[in-house]
């Protein structure tokens, strides 16, 4: 019972109206492109979805239209409804808005409400659309609006992250928030470590499958990697690929042999992606396709003995 | 955000007809307005050369500043060529404005119309220039890129086309000037549109098309490959394909591959140190071997490869061809478990366009 319950895990998604919170839902977890957001119309009241997330966690979404009425409805009369039982509130800051003063105090007055129901819950703040920000004052202003919000936290364990739905930035808020909710994130990192080493790759990184997050990754190279926003990166670039393959057929495997590197990205499991990143000359490309065959059996058996245990079906083979 | 003033502009792409160097192109981007008559800035002439050339993120051309004197750009690819970028504000049919100096080596002239504004002064301004400009220099292709179509119904975007399209007839054909070719491309910054329509424009200024599409063909044939596009890599320009009919999709996944490619290449392409220094204890007596082995494949520099798997049972096969080429393949997955013979294939094609391109040097 407290299985079941721990993982399904309710999300609340609150800002002001227009703030880009339907637009980021939709390109984290429904293959929008970020040009796509354009046609999305207001939400009214709350879309709920539930996103299943590697299999054994479902992410219960609230997205809450933010027009004022609806804010002041949800911190009145629905209060209890909407702020029980809450595992993440993301709460969403135009860096446009024009009333950054009164933004603040209801995001105040929702996290009074949320300490009042859901005294566990973390927070995340989105201070979002930084593309609108000229790239050498980003850190200031993000700073600044960081600043003002600090001393709203009201003792709530609360995050900062700047975000743009035009670059990688938005892979990195969702990946540390998904980060939070998966309950076996150390299992899986030390086999993923164990698995690094048998096949001495430089580095490995694991994706969900849907969404392109980063779920874990290890780095086993001498030379350090000169890019330490590549994970990120990484998932933006091949959810970008992914989605224009799909006009064609979904995308299964990608090798690229070059200079000073070899990468592997394939289908690891029914809910996963794994990249293997190999140094020049180490391996040929059969012994790696062949060590990834190995590993999904592997990660495969250990998805499937979660499922079991839940007591859920799921039997999807990687379609490949 | 862009004041109504603000509609329009022209750029100029050009090739050297120096028999010496017939392998320099100029192309250039006129800035359109001039001075007062004619207020049409904006029209993202900046953005264009900068999102196609240097792979600003489109998003990011919202900072660009006004241009205010011609800039030179030259583009050292597979073949050298320059873009000239005319700022707003100059007149360039001004006596004083040295025409001879744009226009003599000119291979295109591209006019940039923005489409989410009112364009008809940019469309008469295009027009007086067409009249001024044409008869003197029958060479320069004339391109009008009807531009910022991202955000425009499609219906709009045809009626737009149809309209400045009609327009310009009317004014050629007014002016006796029937016989000269205007082409048109609907484009915008944020999708492949703006990559497809330079592509387009490049490729009538490279003398050797027939003979790359030529060899496109034959490689094609003889590896069962449904379609190869040849890529410049550092801006997206198709400069030759096969001549079965270009499909937009796969035309947009092979573009979207050289992103994957440039992008993943950067993040992982940095410089190791070799493993001999470091020590480790497994591999015992190899490091010494791996060394030499690395600085050996250093000195061959060898082609990146790069191949996708598709759920359709097609694949995507990219080959780096030199320094600036690169060789994307659509086939079957069937027919690339042959791969010592497409790979041959490629070797010859590649030995073949090196020839090419070395007799016009
Ligand atoms: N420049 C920029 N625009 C964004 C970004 N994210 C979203 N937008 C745009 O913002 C507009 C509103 O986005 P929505 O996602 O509908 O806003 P919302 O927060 O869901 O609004 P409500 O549903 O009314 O609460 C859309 O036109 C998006 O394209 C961003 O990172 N940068
Ligand atoms: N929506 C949209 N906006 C664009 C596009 N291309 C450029 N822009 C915007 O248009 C504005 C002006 O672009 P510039 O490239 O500076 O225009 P320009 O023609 O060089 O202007 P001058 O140098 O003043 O003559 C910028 O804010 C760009 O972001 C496009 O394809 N779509
Ligand atoms: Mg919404
Ligand atoms: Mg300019």
């Amino acid at each position: 019972m407290s299985e079941r319950k721990g993982r399904k895990k309710k999300v609340l998604l609150m800002g002001k109206s227009g703030s880009g919170k339907s637009s980021m839902r939709s390109i984290v977890f429904s293959n929008y492109v970020a040009r796509d957001t354009r046609r999305l119309g207001a939400t009214i009241d709350i879309e709920h979805s539930h996103v299943r997330f590697l299999g054994n966690l479902t992410l219960n979404l609230w997205d809450c239209g933010g027009q004022d009425a609806f804010m002041e409805h949800y911190l009145q009369q629905q209060r209890d409804h909407i702020f029980k039982n809450v595992a993440v509130l993301i709460y969403v800051f135009d860096i446009e808005s024009r009333e950054f003063g009164k933004d603040a105090l209801v995001y105040s007055q929702c996290i009074e409400a949320l300490r009042d129901n859901s005294p566990g819950a973390r927070v995340f703040v989105l201070v979002h659309k930084m593309d609108l920000v000229q790239g050498e004052v980003r850190e200031r202003v993000f700073g600044e609006r960081r600043g003002v919000l600090e001393e709203r936290g009201g003792g709530m364990d609360v995050r900062f992250f700047g975000t743009s739905i035009w670059d990688e930035t938005l892979y990195k808020a969702w990946a540390s928030i998904v980060h939070t909710l998966i309950p076996n994130l150390p299992t899986l990192t030390a086999h993923l470590r164990t698995f690094t080493h048998l096949c001495e790759a430089e580095e490995v990184i694991l994706f969900e499958r849907t969404t392109f997050l980063v779920i874990s990754h290890i780095f086993a190279g001498t030379t350090p990697n000169p890019h330490p926003d590549r994970f990120e990166k990484i998932s933006n670039i091949v959810k970008q690929f992914k989605q224009s393959c799909s006009k064609m057929a979904s995308f299964t495997a990608f090798t690229l042999r070059a200079a000073n590197f070899s990468a592997f990205i394939d289908v690891l499991t029914p809910n996963t992606y794994i990249l293997v990143v190999m140094p020049a000359g180490v391996a040929e490309t059969e012994a790696v396709v062949a060590n990834i065959g190995v590993a999904r059996r592997f990660f495969g058996e250990l998805e499937g003995m979660e499922r079991r245990e839940r007591g859920g079906g799921g039997d999807s083979e990687p379609d490949r | 955000m862009i004041p109504s003033s603000a509609s329009s502009s022209a750029a100029v792409i050009s090739r050297s007809r120096k028999e010496t160097s017939s392998s320099t192109f100029i192309a250039s981007i006129l800035g359109e307005d001039g001075k007062g008559m004619w207020p049409l800035r904006l029209s993202g002439k900046s953005s264009i050369s900068s999102v196609v050339f240097h792979k600003l993120p489109p998003t990011d051309t919202l900072f660009l500043e006004s241009t205010t004197r011609i800039l030179k750009d030259p583009i050292h690819s597979f073949m050298d060529f320059q873009v000239w970028e005319t700022p707003g504000q100059i007149d360039y049919l001004d006596p004083q404005f040295d025409v001879d100096a744009i226009f003599a080596d000119a291979g295109a002239l591209i006019w940039v119309i923005d489409a989410q504004d009112d364009y008809l002064d940019s469309l008469n301004r295009l027009h007086e220039t067409l009249v001024a400009i044409c008869p003197a220099y029958p060479t320069v292709n004339i391109e009008v890129f009807i531009h910022k179509v991202d955000g425009l119904s499609d219906d709009y975007k045809l009626d737009t086309q149809r309209d400045v399209i009609q327009r310009t007839q009317d004014e050629l054909t007014d002016n006796g000037l029937d016989f000269i070719n205007v082409s048109y491309h609907l484009t915008s910054i944020f999708d492949h549109s703006i990559f497809e329509a330079f592509s387009k424009v490049i490729q009538k200024l490279i003398p050797q098309l027939g003979t790359l599409e030529n060899l496109l063909n034959a490689l094609c044939a003889n590896s069962g490959i449904e379609k190869a596009f040849l890529f410049d890599v550092l801006s997206k320009i198709y400069i030759a394909t096969d001549s079965s009919p270009v499909d937009v999709q796969s035309y947009e996944i092979c573009s979207d591959f050289i992103d994957v490619i440039v992008d993943v290449g950067e993040i992982y392409g940095f410089e190791r140190k070799p493993p001999a220094e470091e020590g480790e204890g497994v591999e015992g007596g190899e490091p010494a071997g791996a060394g030499s082995e690395a600085e050996l494949e250093e000195e061959q520099e060898p082609e990146a490869m790069s191949l996708i798997r598709l759920q359709n049972g097609m694949v995507l096969y990219l080959r780096e061809i030199n320094k600036y080429l690169a060789l994307i393949c659509l086939m079957r997955k069937e027919n690339i478990e042959k791969q010592g013979l497409v790979e041959y294939n490629i070797q010859v094609f590649q030995e073949a366009l090196g020839r090419v391109f070395a007799l016009q040097r």
